[in-house]
């Protein structure tokens, strides 16, 4: 469904490439688990899909092919009707990604409004519906509310909402629960997995947390330095790590069999 | 390339406000004649070799008179700016470093005054103590000035106070005063320095207002402000008159203006 | 609602401070208004009656209780110079002042808006360094300096308009039409700040996280900027207006002159050179009203944008 080809990114006056040579596949209704350090270019391979490369400032080559449209070459309009349609994303940090002065709402709805005709009333109850499919309580009285009065938890699953509303094929999730405490984490972890059982959407959830990659993820990809240097199913990978830093990240997570392993 | 940029604005700043500087400094000691020399025979002369700026009604170089009304704005200017910079940023200091009721109150009645314009302001203070005398001046727009430095100081100082380094300091036996002055004062200049050419400007400007309203510096202390009053009676025969003097006022607060535009870029404040 | 009051009240104590302020600091510096009014050559008597007539046997704050009384009944005293009552001699002043003020917060506003928006367009541009030299030159004219060059060159050369022949409000289409040049020259160099100011604030908002947001729902640049952008940028705009509006009014202080506009500003000067206190007095306070006033409600429209605000961030 999406599949990368040799995607390189180079930032204009930086030396080493932010992205050398990624090639990987997301097949429909799988979820993809894409792991790394920060600067290990995960998160630029997301901007790439998303189509929010900063393309004056960089220099790229290869594709990333969503269908049979290029991504990474293809006009702005052009990627427009791609954006929050077919591809929905999910960002760290939902309270600064969400709009201050906008309603709650209004921002589920907002790709609704830029990619269909629906008129006001349809578009309220898609979102609403798209509320409590994230399991937003009391989605009613929320629609009209403003992010500072959400917690953090719940700015996140109307991230989540903002992004499945217009029911698309792909969701890019940016470490979507990084900047969250670790029950809410769980939670949206579930949330998550209902979500793709239930829609078949694929997902590519981008993570340096091993430990929460391998709850939900049914393939990983590991990153460094700009190189993909694993790939596998998650279990295999877990298991039998080849590459050296993927052992390396591994061995870091802190489990209780690794305790009781060790001595 | 964005080094190179916010560069150009600085220098271009420092270059003209140098050169004019410069110009004001020789004019302080030395002018082609004497500002006040009268000449019958060389009435409303045009820009000319002996007289580059030409003379005025009463056949006064007219470049002479600029180097002295211009020295006038730029020391009254100067002396604003140290004044109430001094004294503002000494309470901006103390207040933004110490808190409490104090500092809560002082920048509340900071907040009202610095609401008006400063030339309204120190028109008031002016009036009572007495419109056209250049000390009135010089002391109306240093204490106009005090509280908006303070609160430019107060502000820094409130953000710098809990900062580590200033607790180590603080841990370390450093008293107030060695933290106020030594430690947090270096780490103000980014917002200082810019503060400082705005707070220029404005008294430049207000200055050549209330001159050229009669009511700031007047004769026979030569001022900016006043040669444009007496320039736009004669503008029809003598142009070069209110051109000369008005462009020169104007490159003072350009130079300085770019030069507070440039120290901002300097620190990356935009874009 | 509660805000709101809190905010009316909060301006009636500042006004009731400023007024306070400028009434004792104008009561100790004039002197004896009797025999100001009457000359030093007036008989004990005399002056004695007058200033039982006027009430200065009385202790300050009295004095300034029935002042204050005096002003919201339109009784502001006598000027000193022009032997009138304050009101009566400033009522057609006011307005031609607004009408000035207004014109000119108009002009920034119409201008500034649209221009800040493509400069912020454009940020980062090959025009960048010079397009901000030329926003900094306007910044440094000052407004009477201008003022000296339109009414040459509109006034002499082109004969649009006489300069220092002001109409007059009874002919308010001749009379708008004179304040248009004067207007003009205190409106360039806060348009230029204000442009500034909304590039810079444009700029800013545009770096946030909620645009990236809003690109990534497939908003293109006019819908990230209508829908988002603006009305974020749009509470400091407002503040920055605000203060426009009291900056315009010192800038018409000076312009007027310049103009020969009987307005406020050209009073005030008059009345300071004349040391006509209780005309000085009336304006000082006329002006801290305008100030105080307009900063209240850039406050209060700011809290109808921002809900944030109500919940007591800022003061």
């Amino acid at each position: 469904m999406l599949e990368i080809r040799d995607l390189h990114v180079k930032f204009q006056g930086r030396t080493r490439e932010a992205v050398s040579g990624v090639n990987l596949t997301i097949r429909d209704g799988e979820i993809v688990g894409l792991v790394g350090e920060s600067g290990s270019g995960k998160s630029v391979t997301a901007m790439s899909i998303a189509g929010l490369l900063p393309r004056r400032s960089c220099d790229y080559s290869g594709e990333v092919l969503l269908g049979e449209v290029d991504l990474l070459h293809a006009s702005r309009a052009m990627l427009r009707t791609i954006q929050g349609r077919e591809i929905g994303v999910v960002f760290q940090e939902p309270m600064t990604c969400m709009d201050p002065l906008m309603t709650v709402g209004r921002q589920v709805e907002e790709a609704l409004r830029i990619h269909t005709d629906l008129g006001r009333e349809e578009r309220r109850r898609r979102a609403l519906r798209a509320m409590e499919e994230v399991e937003l309580p009391e989605a009613e009285t929320l629609y009209g509310k403003y992010p500072h009065e959400l917690s953090g938890g719940m700015c996140q699953r109307a991230m989540i909402a903002a992004a499945i509303v217009t029911q698309p094929r792909l969701l890019l999730l940016d470490e979507p629960t990084t900047a969250l405490d670790v029950t809410i984490q769980a939670q949206i972890l579930e949330l998550l997995k209902k979500l793709n059982r239930e829609s078949g959407a694929s997902m590519l959830f981008i993570s340096h947390n091993l430990a929460v990659v391998r709850k939900l993820c049914s393939r990983v990809a590991v990153m460094q330095r700009g190189v993909l240097v694993e790939e596998g199913e998650t279990d295999a990978v877990f298991h039998h790590p080849t590459h050296p830093y993927t052992q390396r990240l591994i061995a870091a997570i802190p489990t209780r069999r690794r305790k009781e392993d060790a001595p | 390339m964005k080094k190179r940029r916010k560069n150009t604005m600085l220098r271009v700043g420092l270059i003209l406000t140098g050169l004019l500087a410069a110009l004001i400094l020789l004019g302080c000691f030395w002018t082609p004649y004497d500002p006040e020399a009268m000449d019958a025979a060389a009435k409303f002369l045009p820009p000319c070799l002996a007289h580059p700026m030409g003379t005025d009604s009463f056949g006064r170089d007219i470049f002479s008179r600029v180097l002295k009304g211009a020295g006038t704005t730029f020391g009254i200017a100067l002396s604003t700016v140290a004044m109430g910079g001094a004294l503002g940023i000494l309470i901006g200091a103390v207040t933004g470093y110490f808190g409490g009721v104090v500092d809560d109150i002082l920048m509340r009645l900071g907040d009202v005054i610095t609401a008006f314009p400063s030339i309204l302001l120190a028109l008031v203070v002016i009036s009572l103590m007495g419109p056209g005398k250049k000390s009135n001046v010089v002391l109306a727009l240093g204490l106009v000035f005090i509280p908006s430095f303070a609160r430019v100081t107060r502000t820094a100082y409130a953000s710098l106070r809990d900062v580590n380094y200033v607790q180590s300091a603080r841990l370390m036996g450093a008293s107030h005063s060695r933290i106020l002055w030594l430690h947090i004062l270096p780490n103000t200049r980014q917002v200082l320095l810019p503060a400082l050419t705005i707070g220029f400007n404005n008294a430049a400007l207000a200055e050549a207002s209330m001159s050229y309203l009669c009511i700031g510096v007047t004769p026979p202390d030569a001022s900016l402000g006043y040669m444009l009053s007496e320039a736009q009676g004669v503008f029809q025969r003598a142009p070069w008159y209110a051109l000369s003097t008005g462009l020169t006022l104007v490159s003072i607060i350009f130079g300085v203006g770019l030069i507070g535009q440039g120290l901002q870029r300097e620190k990356g404040g935009e874009v | 609602m509660k805000y709101v009051l809190g905010r009316l009240v909060m301006l009636a104590v500042t006004m009731a401070a400023v007024s306070f302020l400028t009434f004792a600091a104008f009561d100790l510096i004039s002197g004896d208004p009797a025999t100001a009014m009457l000359g030093t050559q007036a008989t004990e008597e005399k002056v004695e009656a007058l200033r039982e007539e006027l009430g200065l046997n009385h202790p300050l704050l009295v004095r300034y209780g029935s002042w204050l009384a005096g002003f919201f009944t339109g009784d502001l005293g006598m000027s000193y110079q022009y032997r009138q009552p304050v009101g009566e001699l400033l009522a057609p002043k006011v307005a031609v002042t607004l009408w000035l003020t207004l014109l000119s917060f108009l002009m920034i506003v119409v201008v500034s808006l649209p221009l800040g928006l493509l400069s912020a367009r454009y940020a980062g541009g090959p025009w960048d360094g010079l397009w901000a030299g030329v926003n900094q030159f306007c910044m440094a004219v000052p407004p009477f300096f201008t003022g000296i060059l339109l009414s040459y060159l509109f006034g002499i050369v082109l004969r649009w308009f006489v300069p220092g022949d002001f109409p007059g409000l009874e002919a308010p289409g001749k009379a708008l039409w004179y304040l248009v040049f004067p207007a003009l020259a205190i409106a360039l160099p806060r348009a230029a700040m204000t442009v500034r100011m909304l590039r810079s604030t444009v700029v800013a908002e545009m770096n946030k996280a909620y645009v990236r947001t809003a690109i990534s729902r497939g908003n293109d640049r006019g819908g990230v900027l209508w829908h988002h952008v603006l009305k974020n940028a749009l509470v400091p705009v407002v503040t920055f207006l605000a203060q426009t509006l009291a900056e315009i009014v010192a800038g018409s202080i000076v312009v007027e002159q310049v103009f020969g506009i009987p307005g406020l500003g050209r009073m005030l000067v008059a009345s300071i050179s004349g040391r006509d206190y209780p005309v000085v007095q009336a304006i000082v306070v006329i002006l801290a009203l305008w100030v105080v006033a307009a900063g209240t409600a850039a406050d209060l429209l700011g809290r109808r944008i921002d809900p944030r605000l109500k919940i007591g961030g800022r003061v």
